[in-house]
């Protein structure tokens, strides 16, 4: 919906795209200043959906605030969950039951699928198909119906908690993921069919939006973003938390830098996961699903960090404690927030046109930019 | 590099910094007037090359305020964190987006949220709260607001 057209002296025109536009996928406001066709500033606007998360966790205990995170990044809400509970553990010094460490990771790795799905069909979408949605959505659905079953809840899941999971896996969890992957696997040829080899999509995504390694680590982008530009960020093999380290998957590099390469990354990376799930899934350990921990948590007077791979890229919890039963800050450093700030500078100097494209594969969710 | 060779190469580098123990990352306390200097240090040098600035934020300890940037090196892979305490009346800082772009909307996070004013950034405006909500600073910890209640 683009409401309001004004014009300045210098002929060029101030567009307002959004704050509801349905290629925002959520309430991001964009002022675009456009000479002709040709884009020459993107001003994000961002707070429509700001909750002030930070401020509210300052009030919650380290049990409660990890609730909250599901609803930031909610398409990430399992990984969101996972680095809360990875800090608030780094900061009491437990370990965690190596079975509770595994079904943390098929959860974030079935999480990051049922994400790039979900993005792979509103980017098509985006771009004017209007099938890939729904193929995209049917694989998707498989996922969703596993976490409704093991956790309760299709998207805002809050399955992780400091010490392991809130409860074990359903019993059918390892037959439906097994069916899961057979469904992927038997589908994925489709989506390349159906989208990737699309000459249309092609001239429509290669060459634009074009971002340099360089600025990529300049403005802080990280995940596929960065990644379609040759910079190696993913924090599972830079950093690795959990088992990630033990696991054989592989970084997706491409070098192109442009959207088609941020296309290409996201595409190759659900097949990664898939590779990693096969790992674990008939090797999950038996044992406790939680630690022992105690019912109140207090964590010392220090700094914790705790850096993950969401499905959008480093996401990183910074928990300020001062020896109470509350954080004293917490700072929630959300990939989508730096992914967009280099919107303006990959926009500029291109048509109108191809902003839906660039902004498709940010990948962007609202929730997790404004917090 | 070790921890202890980045350590000895910043205190060659910057002898008035200190130290501060305990923290995951080497950890630095760098006085307001000296920062803007040795962040383009940081960034250029060829030996410590920071060049991903992965968080930057401020934490209200009610007497004064500390930013904090968190710094990474996609070359070395080694990490710092550098302190700068900021008096609680009017407090300013030289704004670092020159040197990492993605400063700019972390530096303006900060200004609407904590009321840091950042020198000679380019654009410091309101970035996620509303327009008119000047003067107000959320995540300042004497911030009370009856209407739209954050605190539980």
């Amino acid at each position: 919906m683009i409401e309001e057209i004004a014009s300045t002296a210098d002929g060029n025109i101030i567009l307002n795209l959004g704050p509801q536009h349905p290629a925002t996928h959520g309430v991001l406001h964009l002022v675009i200043t456009i000479n002709g066709e040709t884009i020459q500033k993107v001003e994000p606007h961002l707070g429509y959906i700001h909750r002030s998360i930070e401020k509210m966790c300052e009030s919650l205990t380290y049990r409660q605030f990890i609730y909250v995170t599901s609803r930031m990044d909610y398409l990430s809400s399992h990984i969101n969950n996972h680095a809360c509970a990875l800090c608030v553990e780094k900061g009491l010094q437990i370990e965690i039951p190596s079975r509770s460490q595994v079904i943390r990771v098929l959860m974030d790795e079935l999480t990051r699928i049922a994400s790039h799905e979900l993005w792979w069909g509103a980017m098509a979408m985006d771009l004017g198909a209007f099938t890939p949605f729904f193929h995209a959505f049917r694989e998707r659905e498989a996922i969703n119906d596993i976490m409704e079953e093991t956790c309760g809840a299709r998207l805002t899941m809050n399955y992780m908690v400091p010490g392991g999971v809130m409860q074990d896996i359903h019993p059918n969890f390892q037959r439906r993921v097994k069916e899961f992957i057979t469904l992927f696997k038997s589908k994925v040829g489709e989506y390349n069919e159906l989208v990737t080899g699309n000459i249309i999509f092609q001239n429509r995504m290669k060459g634009v939006g074009n971002l340099s390694a360089a600025d990529a680590i300049s403005f802080g982008c990280t995940g596929p973003t960065a990644r379609g530009s040759g910079v190696s960020c993913d924090i599972r093999k830079l950093y690795p938390y959990e088992i990630y380290e033990k696991l054989d998957f592989e970084e997706i590099l491409e070098s192109d830098g442009d959207s088609f390469a941020r296309y290409m990354v996201r595409v190759r990376e659900m097949s990664q996961s898939i590779s990693i799930i096969e790992q674990l899934i008939d090797n999950i350990p038996e044992g406790d699903f939680q630690a022992k921990t105690k019912a109140v948590l207090k964590l010392p007077k220090g700094e914790f960090y705790q850096r993950v791979e969401t499905a959008r890229g480093d996401f990183g919890v910074y928990i300020v404690s001062e020896g109470g039963t509350t954080p004293y800050r917490i700072k929630y450093r959300s990939p989508g927030f730096s992914n967009l700030s280099a919107l303006d500078h990959m926009a500029r100097g291109s048509k109108l046109g191809d902003l839906v494209a660039m902004m498709g594969t940010l990948d962007l969710v609202i929730p997790d930019i404004d917090r | 590099m070790t921890i202890e060779a980045l350590k000895e190469k910043i205190t060659a580098l910057f002898p008035a910094v200190t130290f501060e123990e305990g923290g995951q990352w080497p950890t630095v306390l760098v006085e307001p007037t000296d920062w803007h200097r040795m962040a383009g240090i940081l960034r250029q040098n060829d030996a410590l090359y920071f060049d991903y600035l992965f968080c930057l934020t401020c934490i209200d300890w009610k007497t004064h305020l500390t930013m904090v940037y968190h710094l990474d090196s996609t070359k070395y892979r080694h990490n710092l964190v550098v302190k700068v305490n900021l008096l609680k009346m009017n407090p300013a800082i030289e704004t670092v987006s020159d040197i990492w772009q993605t400063a700019n909307f972390h530096e303006r996070e900060v200004y609407e949220m904590f009321g840091v004013n950042f020198l000679h950034h380019p654009d410091l405006r309101l970035l996620i709260l509303p327009d008119g909500w000047e003067g107000k600073h959320p995540l300042l910890k004497d911030f009370e607001d009856p209407i739209n209640m954050i605190k539980l």
